[in-house]
C-alpha cells in the first residue's frame, strides 16, 4: 500500500501546478502561515513582520492576487505563487511583479530551491555596505523528516489497524504534511518580502539576479564540509563576539544596552521557543490519545448491544471530535506563539549580528586612531608627511563608516523593536482570540453531546 | 472425560472426595459439604478469627437474606473512605483510613457510623468474601493490589501523620480512592453488603484481628501466588464439554469485552501520561514567558508577557486537573472493571471445578457399581454389603455435586445479569461525569484567556 507510487503521490499532493495566480489558497500573501486546520479568517499572517512594517506598504499590502492591479512607481512585489515538493527538495516558484527600472520584465517567474535562498541571504550578509542593516534572517531548511517518518511507520503498521483507522491516519498525516509544507513556503516568502520591502535591499543586485535569472544559481546543496565550516565560522563568530565585547569599550550607551538586551533576549526567546514547541507537541500527543480512546471505544461498541452500543459509539465520536479540537488548539498555539517566538529568535540574532559588526567597525576605528597617533608622533618633525596624511584619511574613513553605521544601526534597531512589538501584539491578540474560540466551541460541543448522551441513556 | 492428562490427574488427587479427611488441607475438599454448611479451607486459620465471634450459621443466613434483599429499590448504603493517617513509624508503620457509612438497611444497628481500618483489613475482608462466596458463583469486587514500592515510600517518609511529599500524597489519594470504590462496589451487592463479616468491618469500633495472609511479603503471600499460578495453568488446560450454550456465549462475550477494555485502558493510560506531561511543559512555558517579560524593554509587551505567564501557570494547573479526571473517572474506572472481569473469570472457573467434581463423583459411582456387580456375580455376600454402601454414598455425592453445579450455574446467571446492569449504568454515569468535568475545564480556559486578552490589545 505504502509503496513508492503512493508515497510520491502524497508528497506531490501539496503542489498545485498553476501559475496564473489562482493558487492562492495554498500560498496566500495575506496568510503566509495559514494552517489548514485553522479557519482562514482566524489565521492571518503571524510572521508577517516584513509586510507589517514595510515602508511601501502600498505595494506589499495584499492586493487581491487574482486581479494584479496597477503597481505604483518603483514597486517590487514578490510572492511564492507555487511550490512543488520532491523527494529531497522543495521547488518554489517565485513570482515577481515590479516597476523598478532595473528589471527586464515587469512580470516574471523563476523556480528556486531552498539552497538558493540561503545563497541570497549569504550574499547580502557578506556585503560590507549592508553592515549597518539587520539582515533578514534566512528561512529555515524545509524539514519533512518527521512527517516522512510517520508515514513510513504508518505503512509498516498497516496490518495492525482497521481500514478506517488507516484511512483516517493517512489523511491526518497528509494534512500535517501539508501544514508543514505551507509553513515552509510562507517562511521563504516572508524572507523575500522583507527584502523587497526594505529601501536598500530591494535594489540589491543579488536579489535582482535571484528574481530574474532563469537558471540555477549554482548554489549547490551544502555539503557536510560546508556545514562543518559553518560551524567553525559560527564558533569563530562567538569567540569574536566575546573578545570584542570584552576589549572594545562602547562610547554609546544605546548600543551597549541594546547588545546586552539582545543577548539576553535572544536566549530567552530561544528557550521559550523550544519549550513552546515541546508543549504543542505534547498537546498533539494528548489529541492522539483521544483518537486511541475513540478507536478502542468503537471496537468496544461492537461487543455491546442495543442502547449501550449506541451510547458507546456516541462516546467514541465525542472523543474523536475532542481530538480534532485539541489538535487545533495545539497547532494554533504553535502558529501564533511558537512561530512568533521562533521568528524573533532568528531576527534578534540578526540584530545582534549587526551590533557585533558595529563593534568590529568600532575596533577598526580605534585602530585607525591609534595608527594616526603613532604616525603623528613618528613624523613629528616632518612637514606634511605622507604617512600622516594617509593615516588621517584612513582614520577619517573609519570614523565616517562607523558614524554612518551607528546612525543606520540605530534606526534599524528601532525598526526591529517596532516590528517585534507589533508582531507580538498581533500574535498574542490572535492567540487569545483563538484560545477563547476553541474553548467555547469545545464547551458547546460537549454540552450538546451531553444532551445527546442523556437521551440515549 | 479425558483422564489421561497429568493435569487432570493432579486435579483429581486434590479432589479425592472419598478421603476427604486425609486431604483436609486441600482447597477442593470444601466442594463436598452441602450448601449452607460452614466451609473451611486453607484460609480457615484467619477466617476463624473473624467468624469466631459469630454463630457458625452465619453463612447459612445467606439464602433467606438473599430473598429479602435482591430488590435494591428502597435501600441505600453510602460509604466514604477518608482521612488517610500514618500510624507508627518506619517499616512497621501503616496507613489507616476512616470508613464512614450511611445507610437505611435495617440489619445495621445505626444509620450512620464509622470505623478506622487499615489497608490489610480491606484485603482481609476481600479474602474472606472470596472464601465464602466465590465458590457459590458470586462476583466479588477485587480489592486494590498491594504496591510495595509506593507503600514503602510512604512508610519511610518522616512525617508522623501527614502522608508526606506531593508524590506520596498522590499515591495515597490513588489508593484511598481505590479502596473507596472497592467498599462501595461491595456494598452495592445485595448479599455481600449484609454479610456479617462485612458489616462487622464497617460497624465495629474494635480493631479487626490482623489477617496474616494479606502481606505481600509473607510466606502465605508467596504460597498464594503459587496457588494462583497453578490455577491459571488449570484454567488454560482444562476444557469442559459445555452443554449450556448460555455459558459458551457469555464466556466469549466476557473474553472480548475484557480484551477491548484492556485496549481502552491502555489508551486512557497514555492520555493520562501525555496530559500530565503537557501540564509540566505548560509550566515551563509559563516560566519562559515570565523571563521574557522581565527582559522585555517595551512596557506594554512586557506587561502582556507577564500576564501570559500567569495564564499559562493557571493552565498548567488546569491541565493537571484534567489529567486527574482522565485518571480517576476514566482510567481507574476501566481498571476496576478489568479486575471485575478477572473475578468473573474466577467464578466461571469455580463452575468448571464444580463440574469436574460432579464428573469425578459420577466416575467413582460407576466404578463402585462395577465393584458391586463383580461381587454380585461372584456371590460374595460379605463384600456386597460394603459395596452397596459405597454405591449409596457415591450416589449421594453425585447428587450433591450435581446440585452444587446446578446451583453455581444458576447463581452465575443471576450474578451476570446484575453485573451487566451495574456495568452499563456505571459506564454511562462515568462518561457523563467526565464530560461535565471537561465542560467545566473548557469554561475555565475561556475565562483565563478572556482575562488575558485586554493586555494583549493594550500593547502600544
Amino acid at each position: 500500500m505504502m509503496d513508492g507510487t503512493d508515497d510520491s503521490n502524497l508528497l506531490n499532493s501539496p503542489s498545485a501546478t498553476n501559475n496564473n495566480g489562482s493558487t492562492m489558497e495554498i500560498v496566500s500573501p495575506t496568510n503566509p502561515l495559514a494552517n489548514p486546520l485553522a479557519s482562514p479568517a482566524a489565521a492571518p499572517a503571524t510572521n508577517g513582520s516584513g509586510s507589517a512594517t514595510s515602508p511601501d506598504s502600498s505595494s506589499s499590502a495584499p492586493a487581491t492576487p487574482a486581479a494584479p492591479v496597477a503597481l505604483g512607481e518603483n514597486a517590487l512585489h514578490v510572492e511564492i505563487s507555487d511550490a512543488l515538493s520532491e523527494k529531497e527538495k522543495v521547488k518554489f516558484t517565485v513570482h515577481t511583479r515590479t516597476t523598478l527600472p532595473g528589471f527586464a520584465k515587469k512580470d516574471n517567474n523563476v523556480v528556486r530551491q531552498h539552497e538558493e535562498f540561503v545563497w541570497l541571504h549569504d550574499r547580502i550578509e557578506e556585503n560590507e555596505d549592508y553592515a549597518g542593516y539587520i539582515i533578514p534572517p534566512c528561512p529555515p531548511r524545509p524539514d519533512f523528516d518527521a512527517s516522512r517518518e510517520k508515514l513510513q511507520r504508518l505503512g509498516e503498521g498497516e496490518g495492525n489497524m482497521t481500514k478506517e483507522e488507516f484511512k483516517k491516519m493517512k489523511s491526518e498525516l497528509e494534512a500535517e504534511y501539508l501544514a508543514t509544507f505551507k509553513k515552509t513556503v510562507a517562511m521563504h516568502e516572508v524572507f523575500l518580502r522583507r527584502l523587497a520591502s526594505h529601501p536598500v535591499f530591494r535594489v540589491d543586485q543579488h536579489l535582482k539576479v535571484f528574481l530574474e535569472y532563469d537558471q540555477d544559481l549554482c548554489a549547490k546543496p551544502r555539503k557536510k564540509m560546508a556545514i562543518f565550516g559553518g560551524f567553525v565560522k559560527s564558533l569563530g563568530k562567538t569567540t569574536d563576539e566575546i573578545l570584542l565585547s570584552a576589549t572594545v569599550r562602547d562610547v554609546n550607551d544605546f548600543f551597549e544596552n541594546e547588545l546586552q538586551f539582545l543577548t539576553e533576549y535572544h536566549g530567552h526567546l530561544r528557550e521559550a521557543a523550544i519549550r513552546t514547541e515541546k508543549m504543542t507537541q505534547r498537546h498533539k500527543d494528548v489529541g492522539d490519545s483521544h483518537q486511541k480512546i475513540s478507536n478502542a471505544l468503537t471496537q468496544l461498541s461492537t461487543t455491546e448491544k442495543g442502547n449501550v452500543e449506541t451510547f458507546v459509539a456516541k462516546t467514541a465520536e465525542i472523543f474523536e471530535r475532542i481530538k480534532n479540537l485539541e489538535t487545533r488548539v495545539a497547532s494554533d498555539q504553535d502558529l501564533k506563539l511558537g512561530d512568533t517566538l521562533r521568528y524573533y529568535q532568528r531576527d534578534s540574532d540578526a540584530a545582534k549580528a549587526l551590533l557585533i559588526r558595529r563593534l568590529r567597525c568600532l575596533a577598526a576605528y580605534e585602530t585607525a586612531n591609534r595608527n594616526l597617533e603613532k604616525a603623528r608622533s613618528k613624523n613629528k618633525d616632518v612637514h606634511a608627511p605622507l604617512e600622516v596624511q594617509e593615516a588621517e584619511t584612513a582614520q577619517a574613513e573609519a570614523c565616517e563608516k562607523f558614524e554612518s553605521m551607528s546612525a543606520c544601526g540605530k534606526e534599524e534597531l528601532i525598526g526591529f523593536r517596532n516590528r517585534r512589538v507589533a508582531a507580538f501584539k498581533k500574535s498574542l491578540v490572535e492567540l487569545s482570540e483563538l484560545e477563547i474560540k476553541h474553548a467555547k466551541t469545545q464547551y458547546e460541543y460537549l454540552r450538546q453531546s451531553l444532551l445527546a448522551l442523556k437521551e440515549i441513556a | 472425560m479425558d483422564v489421561e492428562s497429568p493435569e487432570h490427574t493432579r486435579e483429581f488427587a486434590e479432589v479425592d472426595i472419598n478421603n476427604g479427611a486425609a486431604s483436609a488441607s486441600e482447597d477442593e475438599e470444601e466442594e463436598v459439604p452441602a450448601p449452607g454448611s460452614v466451609t473451611l479451607g486453607n484460609e480457615s486459620s484467619d477466617r476463624d478469627l473473624f467468624v469466631s465471634a459469630l454463630s457458625p450459621s452465619s453463612i447459612g443466613d445467606v439464602h433467606p437474606l438473599q430473598e429479602v434483599l435482591t430488590d435494591d429499590g428502597d435501600y441505600f448504603i453510602n460509604i466514604v473512605v477518608s482521612d488517610p493517617q500514618k500510624i507508627g513509624d518506619g517499616m512497621g508503620s501503616y496507613l489507616a483510613y476512616k470508613v464512614t457509612t450511611k445507610t437505611n438497611i435495617p440489619k445495621f444497628k445505626r444509620t450512620e457510623f464509622s470505623s478506622m481500618r487499615r489497608f490489610s483489613d480491606f484485603l482481609g475482608i476481600h479474602d474472606l468474601l472470596v472464601g465464602k462466596y466465590m465458590r457459590l458463583g458470586r462476583i466479588i469486587p477485587p480489592a486494590p493490589s498491594k504496591n510495595i514500592i509506593g507503600s514503602t515510600k510512604v512508610k519511610i517518609s518522616p512525617q508522623q501523620s501527614e502522608p508526606g511529599t506531593p508524590m506520596n500524597q498522590e499515591w495515597v489519594e490513588i489508593r484511598r480512592a481505590a479502596l473507596e470504590r472497592f467498599v462501595h462496589r461491595t456494598a452495592q451487592h445485595p448479599v455481600l453488603r449484609v454479610d456479617l463479616d462485612f458489616m462487622n468491618f464497617l460497624e465495629s469500633d474494635q480493631e479487626l484481628p490482623r489477617s496474616v495472609n494479606t502481606s505481600a511479603l509473607s510466606g502465605a503471600g508467596v504460597i498464594r501466588l503459587f496457588n494462583k499460578v497453578g490455577e491459571t495453568v488449570n484454567k488454560i488446560t482444562y476444557k469442559m464439554d459445555e452443554n449450556d450454550p448460555w455459558f459458551d456465549d457469555k464466556i466469549t462475550e466476557v473474553e472480548s469485552l475484557d480484551a477491548n477494555l484492556q485496549k481502552l485502558h491502555n489508551a486512557m493510560k497514555s492520555l493520562v501520561t501525555s496530559r500530565r506531561e503537557l501540564s509540566l511543559l505548560t509550566g515551563l512555558v509559563a516560566k519562559s514567558a515570565a523571563m521574557l517579560s522581565t527582559c522585555e524593554e517595551h512596557t506594554g509587551l512586557s506587561r502582556a508577557l507577564s500576564n501570559l505567564a500567569d495564564v499559562e501557570e493557571k493552565i498548567e494547573l488546569l491541565r493537571s486537573e484534567q489529567a486527574n479526571s482522565d485518571f480517576f473517572i476514566l482510567a481507574e474506572f476501566i481498571k476496576d472493571y478489568l479486575g471485575l472481569f478477572g473475578a468473573i473469570k474466577c467464578i466461571f472457573h469455580e463452575r468448571v471445578k464444580a463440574f469436574q467434581n460432579w464428573q469425578y463423583a459420577q466416575m467413582q459411582l460407576s466404578k463402585r457399581r462395577e465393584n458391586r456387580g463383580r461381587f454380585e456375580l461372584a456371590n460374595r455376600a460379605d463384600k456386597l454389603d460394603q459395596a452397596q454402601q459405597e454405591v449409596d454414598e457415591w450416589q449421594g455425592k453425585v447428587q450433591r455435586c450435581q446440585q452444587q453445579f446446578d446451583d453455581i450455574s444458576a447463581e452465575i446467571k443471576r450474578e451476570m445479569e446484575r453485573f451487566e446492569l451495574t456495568r452499563v449504568k456505571d459506564f454511562k454515569v462515568n462518561i457523563i461525569k467526565y464530560i461535565e468535568d471537561q465542560m467545566a475545564h473548557q469554561q475555565q480556559i475561556v475565562s483565563y484567556w478572556e482575562a488575558f486578552a485586554p493586555f494583549a490589545r493594550e500593547i502600544v
